[in-house]
């Protein structure tokens, strides 16, 4: 039986405790053990972003992160972004612009844009494509997932004013 | 999908970390940002007993510049070099090309220093290394080195990093005002490896070239520096003529791989595409 060590991290705002192995990766961790199912698995090359979760105030492919690394850190998932059942303005976003079709792809892509409106709260189309380009959709094309960016940054940006 | 067993380490300070390496031999490998490595790791492709993870060393990060010379330490990740003023400012190659590597999310994790030390053909910061004239500090058990880029890289997963050595800092020579540059990479989609990929920086005088640096990504076993190239274009007036011999002098060192990005017919010509464009850009950025 392999060793365990203890990694103490502050998830979606709550502390957590597990006891893992040094190779466990991250996504595991989050979806087996602690049942945040929100961050997937789509590939098996560190490609396609669907695992991707805030780590540190940094998007980060949690499939490409061991959990031992991660003793001490903040993280963000999918499940950290509604409130008290109301939806996070980038969720509204991804609704009203229908920006999911199948949805696997999708907390990936909006915990990206999350840190991407907050590095740059006002991009410009081409910024958001560049900076969304480590998330990948078989379904939508994109396009849709721009407006969504766009959508969610206007709100952002009316709400501060 | 997932690694051997192994034994993690994270020591928090430089000679800990060596110590560890020393100790641990060739069952030891390191852990910068792990966009390498992991993947690897996954596929069972490198299967190492220790991990010896850097990312707790502070020393080994940051950005400063000390009487001509930039200093970066081998831990800066590629999201940092973008977002450094004084490198936007003072040496804005390494920007650009940083800007080109893989995706956002790798950016925040992937290191200068890991690209360097992976020795991975594809990898973007050889060339850019190459064509800056930079040096690596490396350090050991036994002490520290400091070794010109040119050279370093051997082969295919192949540098002279000894064993137990680590890249601690990269240096480069602060390129002089009115210094043009560019970085020029062929992918076949949004963060791929470079099918072929073109370093230049190039100072002008007047219409003259006085000094020019080229280097190639993924078209050999390593980065190549394409010396014939830039000896042909040094003193000669960058005119349509002087560009197509550089050109076809950069086009004969290439010896790509054939593999999914292309046969080496074409991606040796891409690798000339790539020289021109940057040849070209970076003429239009330098002073005259």
């Amino acid at each position: 039986m392999a060793q365990k060590q203890m990694v103490s991290f502050k998830l979606n705002g709550s502390d957590v405790d597990v006891a893992v192995e040094a190779r466990e990766l991250l996504i595991h961790t989050l979806r087996e053990r602690l049942q945040h199912t929100g961050p997937h698995i789509g590939c098996e090359t560190s490609h396609c972003g669907a695992c991707t979760v805030d780590l540190d105030g940094m998007s980060v492919k949690s499939c490409t992160v061991l959990t031992v690394q991660c003793d001490g850190s903040e993280m963000m998932t999918i499940e950290g972004f509604a409130k008290g059942g109301d939806l996070h303005v980038l969720q509204e976003a991804f609704t009203q612009e229908h920006a999911l079709q199948c949805g696997y792809c999708t907390p990936g892509m909006i915990t990206r844009a999350y840190r991407l409106l907050k590095e740059n709260p006002n991009p410009s189309e081409e910024e958001i494509r560049y900076g969304m380009a480590g998330n990948l959709c078989r379904c939508t094309g994109y396009q849709n997932i721009v407006k969504a960016v766009q959508y969610a940054a206007a709100k952002m940006a009316a709400k501060s004013a | 999908m997932i690694p051997r067993e192994f034994q993690y380490h994270a020591p928090k300070t430089l000679p800990d970390a060596l110590g560890l390496l020393h100790q641990f031999g060739d069952e030891a490998k390191v852990l910068a940002g792990g966009h390498s490595l992991l993947p690897m790791m996954k596929l069972r492709f490198a299967q190492p007993a220790h991990l010896v993870d850097l990312g707790k060393i502070a020393e080994l990060r940051g950005i400063r510049e000390d009487g001509g010379t930039i200093g970066i330490g081998a831990m800066t990740t590629e999201s940092d070099l973008i977002a450094s003023r004084l490198l936007q400012e003072r040496c804005p190659l390494l920007v650009e090309g940083a800007r080109q590597i893989s995706d956002p999310q790798v950016r925040y994790k992937g290191t200068i220093g890991g690209d360097i030390a992976h020795g991975d053909p594809g990898n973007d910061h050889p060339a850019l290394a190459l064509a800056l004239g930079a040096s690596f500090v490396l350090r050991g058990a036994s002490g520290e080195r400091v070794v010109s880029a040119d050279g370093f890289f051997r082969g295919t997963y192949d540098t002279l990093l000894e064993p137990g050595e680590i890249i601690t800092e990269i240096r480069i020579p602060t390129p002089a005002n009115g210094t043009g540059w560019c970085y020029a990479k062929l992918k076949r989609k949004t963060g791929d490896f470079a099918t072929a990929a073109a370093a230049v920086t190039i100072r002008m005088h007047g219409d003259k070239v006085a000094d020019v640096a080229i280097a190639l990504t993924n078209v050999g076993a390593t980065a190549l520096e394409a010396k014939a190239a830039e000896a042909a274009l040094r003193g000669k007036t960058f005119d349509a003529a002087a560009i197509d011999e550089a050109v076809r002098l950069a086009m004969s060192i290439c010896d790509p791989v054939a593999d999914l990005r292309g046969d080496p017919e074409y991606k040796t010509a891409m690798a000339g595409e790539m020289t021109r464009t940057a040849l070209r850009s970076a003429h239009s950025r330098a002073a005259r």
